[in-house]
């Protein structure tokens, strides 16, 4: 049976330069680059990736974020809390443009 | 849980681990094979450094990761006399480290005699304690003090800094237990500055993961002790869960298996498999008998050398020029980091 998603095609990803070497090796060396050590720490980067591929719902990314946040030692406490704010950013973010939606309304009310 | 010998398991036994690892159903590249690439193949030992004795399979734990197969139920220990010939190859050949392993080590009934023998020889010696012991019975809970009198460098298992980690890896409990252990061992001086009285702790994934770069782990870990718990410690060993026994029933189970020993072969690192444990370590049986690491002595893979097999013929000459035995677990060691008894090496 075919998917639009499948697991095993995580690890086809560095394939994607087979269309595009070019940009696809800029792409992974840059993305390499980013998850390094900095004056964020891995850990911290991972967490955040792990928050971010909730945001995007990006199912390859969250798998590979569980993993990757796992195997740096963060808890499943620590895993939850970053998922929440990515959903609390996303509801806030649409819950924000209920200003927009007041203003408009009060423009268009008597 | 208990161990896979009293459940009758079929994973009890080495043949079916073996059997298992060297199933040409999962398409694995072989181990001999990548070594060869990285043209390390046949590994040779270089001299032997650490001296591993295996002092028996009894454990106060049953955790579920073991690769021992450990557990109250085992009764396989080492006797004194295995023990007396150990000593007596320590001097003679002055092998600068000898590490305790097991089981829980401190239950073979002539630990203490042992350990104040190899010191007398003249060896550095390491305990691999898994804190709980410490506090199973009150005839353990003066090891902290016995450890410190023999200058003996301790090593313990913590998997996690958190509660709920520790617990669904070695058992309920055990954390609490371990927090314990470590407080009595940092009150007699062990993980303090300028004590000399080193306390290492391990880590293994609780699951179906790697370990993580071991400098960010024991920087969080130490932080994390430390607030949480005031416990200081000197190193982190990150070390990879080994594909057999215990930890291998798991991964079967849990339907694991063939994603974990990929991610380990994927993770090949030639740099580590340089620098493998067989290559300085020798590790000797309850039984006597002679291996080339711990993970070859639970699969019953005995050293290539004919002639000197057990500790009764040791001879260091035939030891030197073996081949070290391989195998499809043999990627355990030398996935990304690389792991070894003393955490990653590469
Ligand atoms: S992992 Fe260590 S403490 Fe746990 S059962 Fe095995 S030997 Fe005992
Ligand atoms: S499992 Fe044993 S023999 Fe194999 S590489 Fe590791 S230490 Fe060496």
């Amino acid at each position: 049976m075919s998917h639009y998603y499948n697991e095993a095609d995580l690890a086809k990803f560095p394939q994607i330069s087979e269309y595009q070497k070019a940009m696809g090796d800029k792409f992974f060396a840059w993305y390499g680059e980013v998850f390094k050590e900095g004056a964020l720490t891995a850990r911290e980067k991972s967490l955040i990736a792990l928050a971010v591929a909730h945001a995007v719902q990006c199912p390859y990314c969250i798998d590979a974020y569980t993993q990757d946040t796992l195997q740096k030692g963060c808890t499943e406490e620590q895993m939850m809390e970053a998922v929440h704010v990515a959903a609390a950013i996303r509801g806030g973010a649409s819950l924000v443009h209920g200003v927009q939606m007041m203003n408009k309304a009060n423009k268009l009310s008597m | 849980m208990s161990s896979l010998k009293a459940r009758r398991s079929p994973l009890a036994s080495s043949q079916e681990q073996i059997r298992q690892l060297e199933s040409p159903d999962f398409q694995l590249p072989r181990f001999a094979n990548k070594l060869k690439e990285a043209g390390l193949f046949p590994l040779k030992p270089k001299k032997i450094e650490i001296f591993q004795v295996n002092l028996g399979k009894m454990c106060n734990q049953t955790c579920h990761h073991c690769h021992v197969d450990a557990g109250p139920d085992r009764k396989e220990i080492m006797s004194q006399e295995t023990m007396q010939i150990c000593v007596d190859l320590v001097r003679e050949h002055q092998f600068p480290v000898v590490d305790l392993t097991g089981g829980a080590p401190e239950m073979n009934p002539h630990f203490r005699w042992f350990v104040t023998e190899l010191k007398k020889a003249g060896a550095h010696v390491m305990d691999r304690c898994n804190l709980t012991i410490i506090l199973a019975n009150p005839k353990y809970n003066d090891l902290p003090q016995f450890f410190k009198e023999h200058q003996v460098e301790v090593v313990s298992s913590l998997p996690h800094f958190s509660k709920n980690r520790t617990d669904r890896q070695r058992g309920d409990g055990v954390f609490d237990k371990s927090i314990r252990a470590l407080k009595m061992l940092n009150e007699v001086g062990y993980g303090q500055e300028g004590s000399g009285l080193k306390l290492n702790l391990v880590y293994n994934p609780s699951g179906c993961f790697l370990p993580g770069d071991q400098g960010g782990l024991e920087r969080e870990f130490k932080a994390r002790l430390k607030a949480d718990y005031d416990i200081d410690f000197n190193s982190l060993y990150c070390i990879t869960n080994m594909p057999i026994s215990r930890y291998l029933e798991y991964l079967i189970r849990s339907e694991n298996y063939e994603s974990y020993m990929t991610t380990l072969v994927n993770a090949f690192n030639p740099a580590a498999a340089g620098c493998v444990m067989c290559r300085n370590t020798l590790s000797i049986g309850w039984d006597g008998q002679l291996y080339d690491c711990d993970f070859n002595q639970m699969l019953d893979l005995p050293v290539e050398s004919q002639n000197s097999r057990h500790i009764r013929d040791f001879d260091l000459a035939s030891l030197e020029k073996r081949d070290i035995v391989l195998g499809q677990h043999c990627y355990g060691c030398t996935a990304g980091s690389g792991s070894s008894c003393g955490g990653a090496v590469a």
